[in-house]
């Protein structure tokens, strides 16, 4: 919370970063922890949002309040598009993984042809000012975008804890453990993955906005990229598939050792590209390999919590 | 009353009948057995009646409403719970957790749920594992869990696929006793499918039996055993009762 | 838009989706039987594609005289991959596998980039330029050879599945683990030996296709879902599936390049795994999931 008051801009930005991923890392973790759905290709929605707030900030001047709305009945409408198809066909596990990839994959290349939304070259929203907060459109000093995204972090937690105990919670957990004996208890599976689905896209949709007046330039080659997806899904699997914390504690981890594995290497004088992600991906497998359930519940043990 | 009328019900699968026109009825407050070879058709007749698939043709009702065809959860909240041969629990969750999904299912809230849950367990006898993981259960308890699971939904009629499987005969004699229980004060309607027989006679009042995918016989315990037709085709000539 | 042009460009579409079938193979293999959704398989092939040039460029190796030692190394890899790393985790959910993958492609994709940077390499040899000719036809002498080295692969491992022993314990693994087991099959070692085949797929077709692309360390990641879309289009489970699959993006990949735009041709591949998914899962020649 006192954070800005004495981190530097750069601290800032790692913080906001790390609640980005956190805040994304829950919405996903929705889908996926709590309904048992694995997308890969979350980074769509991401995507849909950024371009759709980002395109009415750029041809009509509209700021992002209003394109919020626009970003998340776009990405529901998608995602719920894709959950129909998928569960009305009972598609689901590998399948499905690949189902969200292809859209995800099929709409990042679609979109570098699509020269209304700047085609490969990029959609570049106008920074008019960035010292004092202009709320309307989103700009600001770096403390205000670390509010906002600490803001939403903390909405998403709490919106998650208060749906995990609620019935949507349960519903989704017995359809995540086991889906036929979840309907022989009387739960309608494919209203309740749907609602999963919408949940998570909508709240995604949000990070896709705020990506989009953060960084202020969209390329669909990146912000489409299953690379993109991946990152989203790293914190939550680290941090804890199903948990409350698990994206969270996976953001800190990631962002931090990220951040600290190039500062390490950069002391050493090794800046070559592409080793910074190798030491990432060798962590990536040993937690894989060594914590199959994340790092909170052995951690929440510890701590004394009890499941 | 009788609370499920099944009448002429087939079901074949890739050109193979494996039910073919099964009719029965089950009165409302019994115990029923369908009992029969493997391969006869009696998990079919379940999962038609569970809306597991639909029949072919046939018809079934449910306390005067047709039910074929319906999905297993509209099958459920209609008032019929099923278990399964193979226990499915919620492997992640807590026993509590299990059967609070089931009684999700006719709660208000999940205080209400919660309180009919401890209810259920303790009338099972599951009451102290209330809080361990469903995965570190005995099998005899989660047959006990899965039946625990179901009767959270509140259910009319019960449906138990060979839920004697496995159990060695004093963990069997327990769940006779614990269904001829519910049966009594609760007046819960049974139909189960055993091959057990130690079970099946000392629990059913009445049983059919399915050979080839046909009912090849109906009544008591007593007229069964004595069934020349179903002495042939499965319990073979020295049956004791 | 003349028909010799389009001829050509389908013929070549056809070579080259061969080599595509016989990556995809390798895939169809570790996916129908070891159930491992392989993350890693392009960036395996791409390895195999920079193994080549590595070969070219110091001992002047021909591509084709690689595929010996380059498929050897690759079995052993595959085989030890599966061991050591992957069978602990087939008791594990799904996800946990797929990131296991996941992360072997970050590390690889990485790997690769660290150690020859992100420029292009290739592999240059004379009948790379000469074509022959059939009528207006003209044919790449090294995209037939490519070809014709898939296909020879391609009947080698499906000869081995259908009149070997350990071929025919792996089918028998792949419709049934607990069968297997009970049998007494050593499944474990079996999955290992398949990743293994697998993996040697995988090595022949990344040295038949240096010769028709330039190799850099992103071409995994596209290569991986490029082999999932084959296989998924062709069928999962059989062979001559992966083979058509593989054919049939080549040609269109060929086609969209032509008619649409180069850069929109995978749009149409993923188009394509989005219809079959839902329509036909189990592809043209697979068996129903």
């Amino acid at each position: 919370m006192l954070l800005p008051w004495f981190a530097g801009s750069y601290a800032l930005s790692v913080a906001t970063l790390i609640l980005y991923f956190a805040y994304t890392g829950q919405a996903w973790n929705v889908m996926m922890g709590f309904a048992g759905q694995l997308s890969l290709g979350h980074a769509l929605y991401v995507g849909v949002g950024g371009y759709a707030a980002g395109a009415l900030f750029y041809h009509y001047g509209i700021g992002p309040w209003a394109g919020l709305w626009l970003a998340i009945l776009l990405c529901v409408a998608l995602g719920l598009a894709i959950g129909f198809l998928a569960f009305r066909f009972g598609i689901s596990g590998v399948y499905f993984a690949l189902l969200t990839i292809a859209f995800a994959e099929f709409t990042r290349i679609g979109f570098d042809h699509l020269d209304w939304l700047g085609g490969p070259g990029g959609m570049f929203l106008k920074v008019a000012q960035r010292d004092s907060i202009d709320l309307l459109n989103f700009r600001g000093p770096p403390a205000m975008y670390y509010y906002s995204m600490l803001f939403l972090t903390v909405i998403a937690f709490v919106l998650c804890a208060l749906l995990l105990r609620s019935r949507a919670g349960y519903y989704w957990q017995a359809i995540r453990e086991n889906e036929e004996a979840a309907q022989a208890l009387g739960i309608n599976t494919f209203r309740w993955k749907m609602l999963a689905v919408a949940i998570s896209s909508a709240m995604t949709a949000v990070s896709g906005v705020f990506f989009a007046f953060y960084y202020n330039n969209l390329f669909p080659e990146q912000i489409f990229h299953i690379s993109r997806s991946i990152e989203i899904i790293l914190g939550p699997i680290i941090g804890g598939i199903g948990t409350l914390f698990g994206p969270i504690l996976g953001a800190v981890v990631l962002t931090l050792l990220s951040d600290g594995i190039t500062e390490g290497l950069a002391a050493m004088g090794w800046e070559i590209p592409g080793i910074k992600q190798v030491f990432y991906g060798l962590v990536l497998l040993a937690v894989i390999m060594f914590l199959p359930n994340g790092i909170w519940p052995p951690l929440a043990r510890r701590l004394g919590f009890h499941k | 009353m009788n609370l499920l009328i099944v009448e002429n019900l087939s079901k074949s699968f890739r050109g193979l009948k494996a039910v073919s026109d099964a009719s029965f009825t089950i009165p409302d407050g019994s115990i029923n057995a369908l009992i029969g070879p493997n391969g006869a058709g009696k998990t079919t007749i379940f999962n038609m009646v569970a809306g597991v698939f639909p029949p072919d043709v046939g018809k079934i009702k449910f306390m005067a409403k047709e039910i074929q065809g319906l999905r297993p959860d509209q099958v459920c909240a209609a008032g019929i719970g099923r278990t399964f041969q193979n226990v499915k629990p919620f492997a992640g969750l807590s026993v509590l957790d299990n059967v609070i999904v089931g009684s999700l299912l006719r709660s208000k809230n999940s205080s209400d749920s919660r309180r009919y849950a401890l209810e259920i367990l303790e009338k099972l006898q599951l009451g102290p594992k209330r809080d361990l993981p469903a995965s570190s259960l005995t099998l005899p308890d989660r047959k006990r869990l899965e039946v625990a699971r179901a009767l959270a939904t509140r259910p009319r009629l019960l449906l138990l696929d060979e839920v004697m499987a496995g159990l060695r005969p004093t963990e069997c004699d327990q769940m006779v006793e614990m269904f001829r229980d519910l049966n009594k004060t609760d007046g819960l309607t049974i139909l189960l499918i055993e091959h057990v027989m130690r079970a099946v006679m000392a629990l059913a009042q009445h049983i059919g039996v399915l050979h080839h995918g046909e009912v090849i016989a109906r009544g008591t315990p007593e007229e069964i055993v004595r069934d020349p037709a179903v002495l042939e085709c499965y319990l073979g000539e020295e049956t004791e009762v | 838009m003349s028909f010799d042009l389009v001829a050509n460009v389908v013929i070549a579409g056809v070579l080259t989706g061969l080599v595509y079938g016989l990556m995809a193979l390798g895939l169809s293999v570790i996916f129908g039987v070891v159930r491992v959704v392989n993350f890693a398989h392009g960036e395996m092939m791409t390895i195999a594609m920079y193994a080549t040039t590595v070969l070219f460029a110091a001992l002047k190796l021909d591509p084709f005289l690689s595929i010996l030692p380059v498929a050897a190394a690759f079995f052993a890899f595959g085989y030890a991959m599966q061991a050591g790393f992957i069978n602990p985790f087939i008791t594990r959910p799904e996800h946990s596998q797929f990131m296991l993958l996941v992360a072997v492609a970050i590390v690889m994709v990485n790997a690769l980039l660290l150690i020859f940077g992100p420029a292009a390499r290739n592999v240059q040899v004379d009948y790379q330029l000469e074509s022959f000719e059939i009528g207006r036809i003209l044919i790449d002498k090294a995209r037939l050879y490519s070809a014709g080295a898939a296909v020879v692969a391609a009947l080698g491992l499906f000869a081995f599945f259908r009149y070997s022993l350990t071929g025919k314990a792996i089918r028998a693994c792949a419709d049934n683990y607990m069968g297997a087991r009970v049998v007494g099959l050593n499944v474990k070692k079996l999955y290992a030996l398949t990743f293994g085949l697998g993996s040697i797929c995988v090595a022949v077709a990344g040295c038949a296709m240096v010769l028709l692309v330039d190799v850099t360390p992103p071409l995994g990641p596209y290569y991986t879902l490029l082999a999932f879309v084959i296989v998924i289009v062709g069928g999962l489970g059989s062979m001559g599936g992966a083979l058509l699959g593989g054919v049939l993006i080549g040609v269109s990949e060929a086609l969209a390049g032509l008619f649409i735009a180069p850069s929109a041709k995978s749009m149409f591949s993923f188009g394509l795994l989005i219809l079959v998914l839902l329509f036909r899962p189990q592809g043209l020649l697979g068996r129903k999931p």
